[in-house]
């Protein structure tokens, strides 16, 4: 599988308080773990992402862990309030390690 | 909200059973039904719908975006992009999408546009062919398909395409497998009665590739052909077989008119 791709989508301007949605989509095969290769029988190991963490300037906005049964390209999206302009930074990790970011500015008036 | 929109479509539907067959003509479905014919995305649930509205949510977008990666991706011994003789997509491939698969004279076959993709790359840029279901393809095919998003299926059945037209009806018709099952059994005859725990559609094919989230990824029209074949025990075809380009050619007859939703979002 390609590396993993992240999306994201959150308004470019807010007013000063207001209520934001964000959107995220990452491209993953979320492998569950419980399916066997076809021709060797043998066990395909689990590789998901299991962390998916939102900060903005350092503070975390939002976090989740993820367990099996979660679905392939995982969609997330969450709200939060528009204090001040800046960058959110997202980042997924995966079982193997590695880590796919990516952030999104907004500007606050 | 979900239960309103239910709740609407449960009243529409029963109203239209009440006014009967003018009633269903001018349905809730706008472009996704054209006269009797309905596209899968009125079978399919509201939260599927929603998945394809909003094509950032609809994961299917994530093909789109890396095929039109690969259209700009320089490959082979003559050292040229899709977009070197295409330039630009939206374009030059706007009608590419509702037209194939077309007759190709020097086969003297059906020709898809999986086939069409190969063809350019083996022929024009001297590249090795993508392989059937592989990812590239997949990606490539999507983000093509996707130009003519919304624009009416509209294939030619006429000259050199007629014979396989009606071999792709005869396929499209003949029982087959254990079962003994043709597509029309499940896809005429019993489109919108219920196959154990699923809805049969018309299977429609203007929507492929499509995300199926069974497959949890984007899959072609011959896939879901050879997952038919198996489900009433019958040998698939390959990938690319005449047999199945030709029963392509006979469903985007079928679904003429209706608008290339590609990639749509089945369960």
């Amino acid at each position: 599988m390609a590396k993993s791709k992240p999306r994201i989508k959150l308004p470019a301007k807010a007013a000063k308080g207001e209520i934001i949605q964000i959107k995220t989509l990452i491209s993953h095969k979320m492998e569950s773990g419980q399916r066997k290769d076809k021709k060797t029988g043998e066990k395909i190991p689990r590789q998901i992402i299991n962390k998916f963490v939102c900060t903005f300037k350092g503070k975390e906005v939002f976090s989740a862990d993820w367990h099996g049964a979660i679905s392939a390209n995982p969609y997330m999206s969450f709200y939060t309030v528009a204090t001040e302009s800046g960058a959110y930074e997202f980042t997924w990790t995966d079982d193997d390690g590695s880590v796919y970011s990516k952030s999104a500015k907004i500007a606050v008036s | 909200m979900r239960r309103g929109i239910l709740a609407a479509a449960l009243g529409l539907g029963l109203s239209a059973v009440l006014a009967g067959p003018a009633m269903t003509e001018q349905s809730q479905w706008g472009p996704y039904q054209v006269g009797d014919v309905r596209s899968g995305y009125t079978y399919a649930a509201g939260e599927t719908r929603d998945m394809q509205d909003d094509d950032f949510v609809n994961p299917a977008m994530l093909w789109v975006d890396s095929g039109a990666e690969l259209w700009e991706t320089v490959d082979g011994a003559a050292g040229k992009s899709c977009a070197s003789c295409h330039g630009d997509a939206a374009e030059s491939m706007a009608e590419a999408g509702t037209k194939f698969p077309v007759y190709f004279e020097p086969s003297g076959k059906m020709m898809n546009l999986e086939q069409r993709i190969n063809f350019c790359r083996t022929e024009n840029m001297k590249a090795d062919a993508f392989k059937w279901e592989g990812q590239e393809l997949l990606r490539l095919t999507t983000f093509v398909r996707n130009q003519s998003r919304g624009k009416p299926m509209n294939v030619k059945i006429d000259g050199p395409a007629a014979p396989f037209y009606a071999k792709g009806k005869e396929f499209y018709e003949t029982r087959r497998g254990q079962l003994d099952m043709a597509c029309s059994s499940c896809h005429v005859d019993n489109a919108g009665n219920m196959l154990r725990a699923n809805l049969l559609s018309q299977g429609m094919s203007n929507g492929f590739p499509t995300y199926r989230l069974k497959w949890q990824g984007v899959g072609s029209l011959h896939r879901r052909f050879r997952g038919c074949n198996k489900q009433v025990r019958a040998q698939p075809y390959d990938y690319g077989s005449e047999e199945y380009v030709n029963l392509e050619l006979y469903l985007a007859d079928r679904a003429r008119s209706l608008p290339v939703e590609a990639p749509a979002v089945r369960n």
